[in-house]
């Protein structure tokens, strides 16, 4: 294929990425120097360095963080599992198949099993416990946030996993390596790249959930992406929202620095 | 090559006659001609046969359109896309569409029913002289309360809500108006003040509330509160209608140090066609009859003196929902505070919110 017909091919690209990606980041940043009155300021960072955003951004990462957390700790034994089992694509899309539901349908639904008079106060209250709070609490928060990334956590693993080639397994056993050790040397730096993937598919959508915070904690938890909200849709302050956009934006860069990785282990699963 | 080409020239194609046959549907439809309105209302917000019967008495054919918040609903009208005839927004969305020019004059001539409305609903601070809207239904913000759980409080004042049995048992809207509003009137202060020292008070005042708040929510609190999930919230009056008419066990009550007054008014937008028919759908809906019929159906407060002597008396006498005057006296209307104040207002109660733990 010739130069030219390739630069053709471009074209719906450039303008995909110009108008999707590059435009609503520069109009972002337009609106974040913009004032109540439609003036050119920086009252809004000066704002965002106040006490009040300072704090909703601690509990934001600190809240993103446990998610990531739970969300790995959970996934990466499901993917080493899921990719020793004989239909490792059925068993896969099982777990995917969740993520097909809309998730606000889930968080709904998850409304009434949390709830005082759910199945899991019933299960508690039969096994003796009595009932306890669920819903509104920062458990229920992590809980239900958990459950929705789990397939985003999972996907990325399980196809480092699958393409890990089985040798190298074989050659630190066959070494005198233990299990433990097998998996701390070797298996686990050879996917560490899609741990990374993970993470980041996690971590930066954990920072800015604002339907759960409202749904499932009740506002007990607030995130940077409620505020987000709230100066769109109420208060109208688009440049204050875009400020904090701004932010979230800066995080995600430096957290993609941090985790500097350029495969995202997302690739196909065949083994390589 | 070649093959992309004819594909482009087909999918151009294709479009085109598409937009050309949808053209086509509508005006065969009737869609945006003389002879039909839009009308862009709340969902579940109008007797269905009063849409039938208008539609019969004047042969304008009605397209009904629902929304379900004010700011989305403002959105569809700037974005201009549908050519809405009536809209029916809460009172300080319409004073912020009157500012920002989205709105027709009413022509009052046109509206010889205007007369049936009750006074004390006309002639409001969001909309002088109802230049630009006329009431459609209006409510109160109060305390939806189970009387299966509480047996002792009667909610006849805002600071019942701080008393110490309620701890953990309170859900909130999630609305800085309301909520501040809720906060300033337990103190003393009009819910629509400028003073910011009033304000950081009644901050200081909701704070001290949190050991007794269990969650604030949105709408989910029909649900939650319905199902038994807490036993006090604090709600507009229509949706505590809504859900006392299914369980029994709930009341409602409108705390005495008074509270807010709230309209939703019906307006016909820039975005107009028709405008001769909107004024006579609205003309229509404010017949003492049918806005009775509609006031039946919906169970919210109708702002129409004469439909409301056509009320049983069952419903006409409930002072929950159709208060005194004494309290009607003590109740206020949202002014629009101008966003730099309402910013405010926001701002104290996001601070509010983070300190909920």
């Amino acid at each position: 294929m010739g130069n030219k017909s390739r630069n053709l091919f471009l074209i719906p690209y450039v303008f995909w990425i110009a108008l999707f990606v590059v435009a609503p980041i520069i109009l972002v940043l337009f609106y974040s120097f913009r004032g109540l009155d439609g003036s050119f300021t920086l009252s809004n960072y000066q704002h965002f360095f106040s006490s009040t955003y300072f704090q909703l951004t601690l509990s934001s990462f600190w809240y993103a963080f446990l998610i990531t957390l739970f969300t790995l700790l959970i996934s990466y034994p499901t993917a080493l599992v899921l990719t020793k089992m004989r239909h490792k694509q059925l068993w896969l899309l099982l777990i995917i198949v969740p993520s097909w539901i809309n998730i606000l349908l889930k968080v709904y639904a998850f409304l009434g099993i949390l709830g005082t008079y759910g199945p899991f106060n019933a299960f508690l209250d039969v096994i003796g416990i009595g009932a306890v709070q669920l819903l509104f609490t920062d458990f229920s928060f992590v809980f239900v946030s958990v459950y929705i990334f789990i397939p985003f956590m999972i996907l990325p693993i399980f196809n480092a996993l699958d393409k890990l080639n089985p040798a190298f397994v074989d050659a630190s056993r066959d070494l005198g390596a233990s299990s433990f050790e097998t998996f701390r040397k070797v298996i686990f730096p050879l996917t560490i790249n899609g741990v990374k993937a993970g993470c980041q598919l996690v971590f930066i959508p954990a920072l800015s959930l604002f339907m759960i915070t409202r749904l499932i904690a009740g506002n007990q938890v607030i995130t940077l992406g409620t505020a987000i909200e709230q100066h769109f849709l109420v208060t109208q302050d688009w440049g204050m929202g875009s400020t904090i956009a701004v932010f979230l934006i800066i995080a995600m860069i430096i957290i993609m620095f941090l985790s500097g990785n350029r495969k995202w282990g997302l690739t196909s699963g065949k083994k390589a | 090559m070649k093959r992309l080409t004819t594909a482009f020239i087909v999918v151009v194609v294709a479009s085109a006659s598409l937009i050309f046959l949808a053209n086509h549907l509508n005006a065969s439809q009737g869609m945006g001609g003389s002879g039909t309105i839009t009308v862009f209302n709340w969902g579940d917000y109008i007797d269905d046969e009063l849409i039938d019967q208008f539609e019969e008495e004047t042969g304008i054919r009605v397209v009904y359109e629902t929304f379900d918040s004010n700011e989305a609903m403002l959105a569809k009208i700037q974005q201009g896309g549908t050519s809405y005839d009536i809209a029916v927004p809460s009172e300080y969305t319409i004073a912020k569409m009157a500012e920002d020019d989205l709105l027709i004059e009413l022509n009052h001539d046109q509206l010889p029913n205007m007369t049936h409305l009750n006074p004390d609903f006309m002639d409001l601070s969001f909309d002088p002289g109802n230049k630009y809207s006329i009431p459609y239904f209006w409510g109160t913000v109060g305390i939806v309360y189970n009387t299966e759980m509480i047996d002792d409080i009667d909610f006849t004042s805002w600071d019942d809500l701080w008393s110490e049995e309620l701890k953990n048992d309170i859900l909130l809207v999630d609305g800085a108006r309301e909520i501040m509003g809720m906060s300033l009137n337990s103190l003393g202060y009009s819910l629509n003040t400028l003073d910011r020292a009033e304000l950081q008070e009644a901050k200081a005042k909701l704070q001290t509330l949190s050991p007794n708040i269990k969650a604030i929510v949105g709408d989910e609190i029909k649900m939650l509160i319905g199902n038994g999930e807490a036993p006090v919230g604090v709600v507009w009056s229509g949706e505590a209608a809504d859900i006392m008419y299914e369980n029994e066990a709930l009341d409602y009550a409108v705390p005495e140090e008074g509270s807010n007054l709230w309209f939703d008014n019906m307006v016909i937008p820039r975005t107009a066609d028709n405008i001769e028919g909107a004024h006579a759908f609205i003309n229509f809906m404010l017949d003492p009859e049918n806005a009775a019929q509609n006031a039946e159906y919906v169970g919210y407060s109708t702002p129409n003196l004469s439909a409301f002597e056509l009320l049983p008396e069952e419903v006409s006498g409930d002072e929950r929902f159709y208060p005194a005057p004494e309290l009607t006296d003590r109740l206020e209307v949202y002014d629009n505070l101008g966003r730099e104040m309402l910013a405010y207002y926001n701002e104290l109660f996001l601070e509010f919110k983070i300190d909920l733990r």
